[in-house]
């Protein structure tokens, strides 16, 4: 953890009229980091990506994402993130390979680079042999692993993943949190994605959150979470489960 | 602007590829053929042995034939092609998912709803325009009459102002399919706007006129016909925020410029033909461009109004993906 962190986020607040839905977070992630941001549905951890992306504004606090506003320099910021959005959708009467080009082109990506970059992503996420079918077809596996190339297909800085795994059978699981622990080795890519699966959150990332309505109530490594909440010395066997239940109890 | 160009890219190959679109293009073909073949043989029933008035090859496109004439026939489905063009465009990338993901490009929002009403106004320009050719090729070979310059400027004109009046009702239905999270309910709003700006709005305009300025029965004759002036400006007034309005008055300017509308000259009875024949001269291309010159900008202003809400309210809207 050296350097300026990638991800800033202080005093964060958001409300939806009367109700508070994320109350004064305060977050740094560093670059390289696979941050798994945990809580059960509805604690407010879509919203807080949202206003990572500059999709929503925050009521008061601040984000910076690479030192850029979200709010006031989204273009920049959109520029160096990519998002997965929970259940995220595509044009189903293209195949991979048009829903792609379309992300490229938006992203000012001509498509003599695109095409290679393409046939890459499509064969890392292990779809280039299903890249001419419509992906009208696709499984939800298949939808999920293709939603994570177009995520990359401009090469971010950072990849925000709304819950990748969700819907996901365990092969499909599987698959998928490999798929992800590679970027963040082989591309030293920094990699926030949220999750309510505790297993999933504990074998790939390198720190966690835990959010629960709307507050962030532990961040940290998990052996550390473990030894602070539970008094697992190093090494003990605990599960993420137990640390989760019993913050999820206190809050 | 690479937003703007890549979302009209790919609405465009959308509408190319889209069975609603070959559908409605096929229906209106269809009639816009039957309407200039109809007209075209009925002016040419009527005009033998008469000497040729002047700027007939308009009458193609205004004369009713036995239906009802090209003009007519854009001022009520135009607003159709236009609903369904736009009636989805949001809500259909909401309902697909797709929307969150394309607010998370690089690009500017309202490159969004740009490139989809750019698309959505080069498809009505070729509707338009393919339609006026069909019709003025249909005329040359049945009425046997070759359009004289300006003519062809008044024609252009023409498909200017009637590819504003559709694009009118494209913003409108953009607008619901921003406002809007259903579909059908967007189509549906879009549709109750259209028949009550289309068909209501004169009832309503003489209902608000006859409140304003009542017309009283008064022995005064300079006051009653004073209180009658103002009671059809008032109607005047009102009847300038419907478009349907606007369009048919601005048309029979620019395509009529014998001034003799809306009757069509087939339908004239004979002491109509006698004043026409009186009053010869048409009215300039000049004057009428100055005449049709306000109903061009409302019809703008209203277009640009109604995309202006829908651009205000896009923009303040949460994108989320559920």
């Amino acid at each position: 953890m050296d350097g300026e962190p990638v991800i800033r986020i202080e005093n964060l607040v958001k409300r939806y009229g009367a109700q508070t839905v994320v109350n004064s977070l305060n977050l740094e992630v560093a670059e390289g980091e696979i941050f798994g941001f945990l809580g059960p549905n509805g604690a407010g951890k879509t919203t807080t990506m949202l206003m990572m992306l500059g999709l929503a504004e925050p009521d008061s606090g601040a984000v910076r994402i690479c030192g850029f506003d979200p709010v006031r320099e989204s273009i920049k910021v959109k520029k160096v993130i990519g998002y997965l959005p929970e259940n995220t959708g595509f044009y189903d009467d293209m195949d991979a390979r048009g829903n792609l080009r379309f992300i490229a082109r938006l992203n000012n990506i001509p498509d003599s680079v695109s095409s290679g970059r393409i046939d890459r992503l499509l064969d890392e996420v292990d779809l280039a042999r299903e890249a001419d079918k419509k992906v009208g077809s696709y499984s939800k596996g298949m939808r999920q692993r293709l939603g994570i190339a177009e995520a990359l297909i401009k090469e971010p800085r950072i990849a925000f993943l709304d819950e990748p795994t969700v819907g996901l059978d365990p092969e499909g699981t599987n698959r998928m949190l490999d798929i992800i622990r590679n970027l963040s080795r082989e591309r030293g890519m920094t990699i926030f994605f949220s999750s309510h699966l505790l297993d999933q959150v504990q074998r790939i990332s390198d720190r966690v959150g835990i959010m629960i309505g709307g507050s962030l109530v532990a961040v940290g490594p998990l052996a550390e979470l473990a030894e602070k909440g539970l008094g697992v010395k190093e090494g003990g066997v605990f599960t993420l489960e137990d640390i989760y239940m019993k913050y999820f109890r206190e809050g | 602007m690479n937003g703007v160009l890549t979302i009209y890219r790919k609405e465009m190959e959308d509408h190319f590829s889209s069975t609603r679109f070959l559908l409605i293009t096929m229906l209106i073909f269809m009639v816009g053929v039957i309407i200039a073949a109809l007209s075209g043989m009925s002016m040419r029933d009527e005009l033998k042995g008469m000497a040729k008035p002047d700027f007939i090859f308009l009458l193609m496109f205004t004369s009713t034939g036995k239906l009802f004439s090209f003009v007519q026939f854009i001022s009520f489905f135009g607003p159709l092609i236009g609903i369904i063009l736009g009636f989805d465009a949001i809500n259909r990338e909401r309902a697909g998912r797709t929307l969150s993901k394309l607010a998370a490009q690089p690009i500017y929002r309202d490159a969004i709803i740009n490139g989809k009403f750019l698309a959505g106004v080069t498809m009505i320009a070729i509707v338009m325009l393919s339609l006026v050719l069909i019709i003025a090729g249909l005329g040359i070979t049945l009425v046997g009459v070759v359009p004289g310059p300006e003519e062809i400027g008044r024609l252009f004109i023409y498909l200017v102002l009637g590819i504003l009046y559709i694009a009118f009702w494209l913003g409108v239905a953009i607008l619901f399919s921003v406002v809007f999270r259903s579909t059908a309910t967007s189509a549906l709003a879009a549709l109750a706007v259209w028949i009550g700006l289309s068909f209501f709005i004169g009832l309503g305009g003489s209902l608000l006129a006859d409140a304003i300025a009542p017309i009283n029965d008064t022995a005064d004759i300079a006051r009653a016909q004073d209180a009658i002036i103002k009671n059809a400006e008032v109607q005047r007034v009102v009847s300038f925020f419907s478009p349907s309005t606007l369009y048919g008055d601005a048309t029979s300017t620019i395509l009529d410029p014998l001034r003799k509308s809306p009757r069509s000259f087939i339908l004239m009875g004979p002491l109509e033909r006698v004043s026409l024949s009186r009053f010869q001269n048409p009215l300039p291309l000049s004057q009428s461009i100055v005449i049709v010159m306000p109903f061009f900008v409302s019809l703008a202003a209203i277009t640009f109004l109604c995309f202006g809400i829908c651009y205000a309210v896009f923009m303040r809207q949460e994108i989320r993906s559920t």
